[in-house]
């Protein structure tokens, strides 16, 4: 079960020489069901990013809190697993072997590790790779292979900061698809960040679009559409527009 | 077999060809111009004392003693360098505490080091093993340090968020398997390193056995020849030490580097 609960969360950097401060998320609140899929949408340096690694537990949040199924969010944990935008894999473990790193933390032997894997690697499709080094990948591998590793902890929340940023717009599409079917699979909600209007209209179950800095929310946009959902179609079109006039305002009022 | 060695033959001609041309000008201009065994041993002379100290069995004591000393500098460079590189990379109070002490010990040449290693140890191998110790240990410690100090922070945070959370956890399972190319890179400089020190503190008289020993003792009979010999004989100890080193880290340790620039 993953319910997340953002209360009132707020960022401030402070910079160390004059003490001066950066407002990144100002009040931040909403609440994630069980399952759900979420993207946060938000111009850049909105603190969407910021937001994402609070919940991963890698940033402290100034004020307010977020929790898991009711329990506060103090560091990272393999409950919440998370997917990066710059590739992450480990150079210097072989495609099963980063997969299996997650599992071999909880102190799994190795040979147990990569028998309970397998099915993860074949739910990205990377069976033929799995003993390949990531500099043998190209980047849409590697993102699959990176969500994979994620999985294996079998974590209740998907955190995703814009995983497919770096890929082309092929690829991307094809890696939208294919996480939206992992995600029916699994049963583990997501918290997707992206800078992409389209990405967001495709993926999500709601869409929460973020003001500029300080972040706070602008609207939470219900996507009610059925999957899987046209990249074209006049209801995804009209959203997207919709979405866009929100962001649109936002480069406005800078 | 032989096919093979045709071939070896034809591939590596050029190669062959400049070797046996250099030396039958070496031993042309020993051997008709030079005409003194002291200035200029020819080639004929150099290979006759090679065989003298194979028949006398010399040159196997020698080349233990001397890859004796090495090692037991090599291995307290790796005991003391490696852990102390990376307290620094990882810890950054170790790194304040412990960088003055080694910004002042580094800049001196490893063989300022001869008389302590002699005061200390006495003429016993391990005063050799000594002062390579002074020359292989700084480059390692830096660039263990820089290693560590350069380990990508999305590496870091991957591997916490996926229940590796400890220091020690993430120094082993994290941070030294990134730093290793920069840790094999210190590694094969301070092996440069300390194999030149290694021949100072032999001819400086810490040992009285080794391959630098032997340069310098047969300097003083004169006997240049030989000299010469246990000369071609370090370079080649040297270039198979490296050699042997770097075969094993590119197939065991670097293995996931290829492809990328290092």
């Amino acid at each position: 079960m993953g319910r997340v609960s953002v209360k009132n969360i707020s960022r401030i950097f402070t910079k160390k020489e004059d003490n001066s401060g950066t407002e990144a998320l100002h009040n931040v609140s909403f609440d994630v069901e069980d399952g759900e899929f979420i993207c946060l949408l938000g111009p850049s340096g909105c603190g969407k990013t910021t937001l994402l690694r609070i919940a991963a537990g890698l940033e402290t949040q100034t004020s307010g809190e977020i929790t898991l199924n009711g329990v506060p969010i103090t560091g990272p944990d393999p409950k919440r697993g998370m997917v990066f935008q710059q590739y992450s894999l480990f150079p210097w473990r072989t495609v099963i072997d980063n997969i299996t790193f997650g599992l071999e933390m909880q102190g799994i032997s190795k040979s147990e590790a990569r028998k309970h894997v397998e099915k993860y690697i074949e739910l990205v499709g990377l069976e033929q790779f799995k003993n390949s080094y990531p500099y043998e990948l190209s980047g849409g591998m590697q993102q699959r292979a990176a969500i994979a590793r994620a999985l294996a902890n079998e974590p209740e929340v998907l955190l995703m900061d814009e995983p497919f940023g770096a890929l082309d717009a092929q690829t991307r599409n094809v890696l939208q698809d294919e996480l939206l079917k992992i995600w029916e699979q699994k049963h583990v909600t997501f918290l997707f960040v992206t800078h992409s209007v389209d990405e967001a209209v495709v993926l999500s179950d709601r869409i929460v679009v973020m003001t500029a800095r300080p972040g706070r929310i602008k609207e939470i946009v219900k996507v009610d559409l059925p999957r899987p959902r046209s990249r074209t179609s006049p209801e995804v079109n009209h959203l997207r527009d919709r979405v866009l006039r929100l962001l649109e305002e936002e480069r406005f009022h800078r | 077999m032989k096919n093979n060695f045709i071939k070896t033959i034809k591939e590596n001609g050029i190669e062959a060809l400049s070797l046996i041309i250099v030396i039958a000008i070496w031993q042309l201009v020993a051997d008709r111009i030079v005409q003194n065994k002291l200035l200029l041993p020819s080639f004929y002379d150099v290979t006759t004392s090679f065989f003298s100290i194979i028949e006398s069995g010399l040159i196997f004591t020698d080349a233990l003693t001397s890859l004796l000393h090495f090692s037991i500098g090599i291995i307290a460079a790796f005991v003391i360098g490696i852990p102390l590189g990376i307290i620094m990379g990882w810890f950054k109070e170790a790194n304040r505490a412990i960088d003055p002490i080694i910004e002042i010990l580094r800049p001196i040449p490893p063989l300022a080091w001869i008389p302590f290693a002699i005061v200390w140890f006495g003429l016993t191998h391990q005063a050799a093993g000594f002062v390579v110790f002074a020359g292989m240990v700084f480059p390692i410690i830096v660039n263990t340090y820089t290693g560590f100090k350069n380990v990508p922070k999305v590496y870091v945070e991957a591997a916490k968020v996926l229940g590796c959370t400890r220091n020690l956890d993430l120094i082993r399972h994290i941070a030294i398997p990134s730093a290793m190319p920069s840790i094999v890179a210190g590694i094969r400089i301070s092996m440069g390193v300390g194999w030149m020190c290694l021949v100072a503190a032999e001819m400086f008289g810490v040992s009285n056995r080794g391959l630098g020993y032997q340069i310098w003792h047969n300097y003083y009979l004169h006997r240049m020849d030989f000299v010469l010999v246990y000369m071609i004989l370090l370079g080649f100890v040297g270039l198979l030490i490296d050699r042997f080193f770097r075969r094993y880290v590119d197939a065991k340790l670097l293995r996931w580097t290829s492809g990328t620039v290092v």
